[in-house]
Formats: structure tokens, C-alpha cells, sequence
């Protein structure tokens, strides 16, 4: 396996304020790593340097063995798509419209037509997330589930080989969090697409993630398969949560969680 | 109706338009009259109204117009707001101080038109300089630095009306108010290759604002430089808008509105908004001066352009709203 994004010892944040803290880790093509991390520990904002929305303070970051801040935007655009938490829906803009512009990374200034290449590529995006039969609906026609299915076309159409993505499940109900969870381990593993995201839900992330980072303050605070980070010393630092754990057929998950610092009631409701 | 032929209609409208135009003033010209004149021929009258007056002006009102509304499409696009006109970055208040400045001390008046381009111009610049974070260009920043040094600039330009004389005041208040009268090839041909060269720069970058659409970091996503896009497509608003301050005066309501109209018309894809802007921004505004000429006393093209182009607007609004629809 060839190492497609290396993160080395990078800080940043906003004006002069680090939030993300000498942050290293690799990811391997074809891997899905998700970041963990309580609110404010900085997983938004690392997604958000390794995307180029926000500049590094330090460090490096190689995509394929190349710096990216030594490539010009759009060659890094080429390799790489993002999926952010909050999509702005221009009026009337189609799903098929959308999905077009997925093919800007690859179109000089002055290329406006696409070519039968392009076509290829935005017509497997949309049969790929099931978005073939609504490609002519306006966005704000869709629900929630389809419209994240449209601007995930949207990123697979620059044929990407590694996507990011920012808490993709915010906004779907259970069903649709699962199929849009589904649908991401079907691409990561037929197609081999490498998988970066920030996801809230620590059960969601063990049952799809081939391991799990940590984050706590900024900082990387460990690093690993499920079985090996997911431990209740480390859920007690990372999330200041009390949980018993229970072996499942979809790995471990969270059970009987406790805010570590809600104190214990002195006496317990009895069932008969 | 498709887009294709609201282009199509909007053309013919204005090439109408232009014919009208020609006929149609102190002296009136029949079409076999403009035609005669225009190939050198018949009166000699004629020819002369026909080539040094009404020409040069109608070219004149193409080039503002079209000015204009493109620049008002281009920032109504990029700062995502629809309230944006080209005079939003301070250009107005940049041009209007320095123009005002000229017009009350009565000096340098030949340069009045050079004077104002470079005070929009440097305006500009200090707004963008205001935008300007750590991050790049926040738009946010962008449009409260706008408004912030466009007050200021303001209130020196309104010290300076009321210290001046009452014949001094009347030309100030024709700039400001925006007007083509006596408008020559001079102007047309000082100010015509700039503005040709941002209508193209303009239509180029359109492509880029439905990108910027959706969201700064889907844009940067698709490999779209966030600062790069909006310091060129500011520039060639700026440089739009700039150059029909410098020919007309402060016409305003073209670029607010005609972007607007053209966004009712055919859509938010701005590689159709952009040009169509354009083409509406220079039909409007020869309408308008043709309406302005046409009463015995000339008004400013500045009033005729709301007076006209307000309830127009309103149609527009209504009938998107309107049940049926069309």
C-alpha cells in the first residue's frame, strides 16, 4: 500500500491562534480513517488545513508524495475533494448542473464546453450515489439525504483519490445517516477511494473506520485500529465520559454513558 | 423561455432601440434619412448630427450601460449579496469626492474624467485593503469597508457642496445625478478600450462566480483560489465601473437592478448573467437617454433611468410571483 496523505507535524488556526497543535499521522491509499475528538478539539479545523480553507502555521502536508502548498489549487483539486459540513444552495441550480462542476479542476480558463470524458465522469458520479433518476431536480427540491447524495456526486465527479469529508451524517435522520455510511464503504472498498472525515458519532465511526485518531486540544491523542483506541481511559480523557463497552457483531460500541463529572446519584431508582 | 432567446430578444430590443435613437431628437431624422446618413450622404446637417452628436452618444450610453450592469452582475455574484451595486466598493464616493472637489474649486475641469477614474479606482483599493485578513478576502469586510469609507468620503463631498456657490452646486448636482449630454468620440474612444477589454475579462470569469456560489470551501475544493477569483473579478468590476463614472457621472440604478431582472429572466448561472447584464445594463440606458431627449426640457439620464427602469423591475418581480407565471 502506497501512502497517499502525510501530515507532517502541522499546526494552524485561525489569524495568530493554533487550534490544531503539531498534528502527524499518514494516511494509506484506499484506508478510511475517521477523527474523533470532543467539540473544540480542533477535527473541523485539521480538515479544514489538509482541505487549503485555512493556511499552515507549520509543518507539511504530501499529498502523493508532493507538498500541497507547492502545487498550484487546482492540481491538489485533481487528487483531492471535500465534502464540507454546510452547502449553499444557488436557486435553481440542478442536481445534473451541480455535478458538472465537478470537473472544473481539469478545465483551463478558457475551456467551456465539456468534453465526452467529462461526461463519462459526472454520468458514473451520479449512478454511483443513485442520483441518476434526480438529475434534473433543482437542489432545493431534494430532502436532506439526496441533497448529500448530489454534492457527493458532486466530489466523485473530480474523480478524487482521497475525499474529506466534514461530519457528513449532521443533518440525516438514522435511516439515511446509514445509507449515506454505506454507500461511502461501498466506494472505499470497490473503488478504493481513501476516506478522511470528521464524524460525531463514536459507534457510527467504529462500525465503518479502518481506524480511528483521536483528537484533544488540537492535539493527537491517539491513533489506531477500534479495538486498540477505543478504551474507557481513552474516552474518559478524550470526551470526559464514564462507558462501559460491549463487543458487537458490527466491533465494539458504547454502552451506559456517564458524563464523568455528573456525580454518581447517592441512591439508584430500583426496578422490580 | 429558453436563454438563448432572451439574448436574442434583448439584442433585437436594442438594436430598435439604437435605430430610434438615431431618428429621434431636436431634429428629427426619418430611417431613409439615418441611412443616407450614415453612408456619407444627403444633407450635410444631417451628417453632422448624425456623426458627431448622435453617434458618439449613443456609443457613449452603449459603453456606461453596459458597464454597469455588467460590473453590478459581477458584485452582486462574488459578495453574494443583492444589495450590491458597482458603486459598493466605494467607487462612487472615491469618484464622487475628487469630482466634486474639481467641479466647487473650478480648476482642472479637463481632467474630470481621468481625476474621477483614479479617485474610484484608489477607493477601491482601500476597501480591498480593508477586506483583507489573515485568510484572504472576507466579504463580509469587503462590503462593511465599502460602506464605512463610502460615509466618509461622503460627508467631505456634502462639506463641499455647502461651502461652494450656487452655480458651482448645479454642475455638481448634474455629475452626481449621472448625465450623457455632449458626449464625443474623445470620450468614447479614451474609455471604450478599457471597458471592451473588462466586458471580455468579465464574461471569462463569470464561470468562476457559479463556483464561488457555492460556498468558499466547496470553491477551494474544485481548486478555485478564493483570492485570486475575488481580487479579478473586483478588479474588472472596479475597472467597469470606474470607467462609465468617468464618462457619465454617477448614474446609478442600472447596475442594482438590471442584474436582478436578468436573474428573473433566465437563472442563477452567472456565464449567463454576466454577459446578459451587459447587454441589458447598454439597452436600458439608451432607452433611457433616448426618453430623456425627447421632452422639450433634457433631463439626466440618472432620473429618466429610475423613473423607467423602477416599475419595470416591479412587473418583473410580480410577475415571478404571480401564480400563473410565464
Amino acid at each position: 500500500m502506497t501512502m497517499l496523505l502525510d501530515l507532517q507535524h502541522i499546526s494552524g488556526g485561525y489569524d495568530q491562534t493554533s487550534i490544531v497543535k503539531d498534528v502527524a499521522f499518514t494516511l494509506q491509499e484506499g484506508e478510511w480513517l475517521s477523527l474523533l475528538g470532543a467539540n473544540g478539539s480542533g477535527k473541523s479545523t485539521l480538515l479544514k488545513l489538509i482541505s487549503r480553507m485555512l493556511p499552515l502555521q507549520a509543518g507539511t502536508i504530501l499529498l502523493d508524495g508532493k507538498a500541497i502548498q507547492q502545487q498550484s489549487t487546482q492540481t491538489v483539486a485533481q487528487q483531492m475533494a471535500v465534502l464540507p459540513q454546510h452547502q449553499t444552495l444557488p436557486a435553481g441550480l440542478t442536481v445534473h448542473q451541480l455535478v458538472c462542476l465537478g470537473r472544473t479542476p481539469y478545465q483551463s480558463w478558457w475551456q467551456w464546453s465539456l468534453t465526452p470524458a467529462d461526461h463519462e465522469h459526472i454520468k458514473r458520479a451520479l449512478a454511483q450515489t443513485g442520483m441518476l433518476s434526480f438529475r434534473n431536480r433543482p437542489l432545493e427540491n431534494l430532502s436532506g439525504g439526496e441533497r448529500q447524495r448530489a454534492f457527493l456526486a458532486l466530489a466523485l465527479a473530480q474523480n478524487p483519490k482521497v475525499l474529506l469529508l466534514d461530519e457528513p451524517t449532521t443533518f440525516l435522520d438514522l435511516h439515511h445517516q446509514l445509507e449515506l455510511l454505506e454507500l461511502l464503504k461501498s466506494l472505499n472498498q470497490d473503488r478504493g477511494l481513501t476516506i478522511l472525515t470528521v464524524l460525531h458519532d463514536v459507534n457510527l465511526a467504529v462500525r465503518y473506520s479502518a481506524r480511528l485518531a483521536l483528537l484533544k486540544q488540537g492535539q493527537l491523542f491517539d491513533l489506531g485500529p477500534p479495538q486498540q483506541v477505543l478504551t474507557p481511559h481513552n474516552l474518559a480523557q478524550v470526551f470526559g465520559i464514564t462507558a462501559a463497552l460491549m463487543d458487537s457483531p458490527v466491533g465494539l460500541q458504547i454502552c451506559a454513558i456517564r458524563a464523568a463529572d455528573t456525580p454518581v446519584p447517592s441512591t439508584v431508582p430500583s426496578h422490580d | 423561455m429558453q436563454r438563448a432567446s432572451w439574448m436574442g430578444l434583448l439584442s433585437a430590443g436594442l438594436v430598435i432601440t439604437i435605430l430610434l435613437s438615431l431618428g429621434q431628437g431636436s431634429v428629427d431624422l426619418s430611417l431613409q434619412e439615418v441611412w443616407q446618413a450614415l453612408g456619407h450622404q444627403g444633407p450635410e446637417l444631417n451628417q453632422t448630427i448624425l456623426w458627431d452628436l448622435r453617434l458618439p452618444r449613443i456609443a457613449a450610453a452603449l459603453l456606461v450601460g453596459s458597464a454597469l450592469g455588467m460590473s453590478g452582475a459581477l458584485l452582486q455574484g462574488m459578495l453574494r449579496n443583492g444589495l450590491a451595486d458597482p458603486f459598493i466598493l466605494g467607487i462612487s464616493a472615491g469618484a464622487g469626492l475628487v469630482a466634486i472637489a474639481l467641479l466647487t474649486l473650478n480648476i482642472f475641469l479637463s481632467w474630470l474624467p481621468v481625476a474621477a477614474w483614479v479617485g474610484a479606482v484608489l477607493t477601491s483599493a482601500l476597501v480591498y485593503r480593508l477586506g483583507h485578513t489573515a485568510n484572504g478576502i472576507a466579504v463580509e469586510r469587503l462590503v462593511l469597508g465599502g460602506v464605512a469609507v463610502s460615509s466618509l468620503l461622503g460627508a467631505v463631498q456634502t462639506t463641499l457642496l455647502l461651502l461652494s456657490d450656487d452655480g458651482r452646486i448645479q454642475a455638481a448636482l448634474n455629475w452626481l445625478i449621472g448625465s450623457l449630454n455632449g458626449r464625443g468620440w474623445t470620450e468614447v474612444v479614451n474609455a471604450g478600450p478599457y471597458i471592451g477589454g473588462a466586458l471580455i475579462a468579465g464574461c471569462l470569469l463569470s464561470r468562476n462566480i457559479n463556483i464561488l456560489n457555492l460556498g468558499d470551501e466547496l470553491a477551494v475544493g474544485l481548486g478555485v483560489s478564493l483570492t485570486r477569483s475575488r481580487l479579478l473579478i473586483g478588479g474588472v468590476a472596479t475597472l467597469l465601473a470606474a470607467s462609465a463614472v468617468s464618462m457619465a457621472g454617477l448614474i446609478g440604478f442600472v447596475g442594482l437592478v438590471v442584474p436582478h431582472g436578468v436573474r428573473l429572466l433566465v437563472g442563477t448561472d452567472y456565464r449567463w448573467v454576466v454577459p446578459l447584464s451587459a447587454l441589458g445594463g447598454a439597452w436600458v440606458l439608451i432607452l433611457a437617454d433616448l426618453l430623456a431627449r425627447l421632452g422639450s426640457v433634457e433631463l439626466p439620464v440618472g432620473a429618466v433611468t429610475a423613473l423607467l427602469g423602477s416599475p419595470l423591475f416591479i412587473w418583473l418581480l410580480y410577475r415571478r410571483m404571480s401564480p400563473l407565471g410565464v
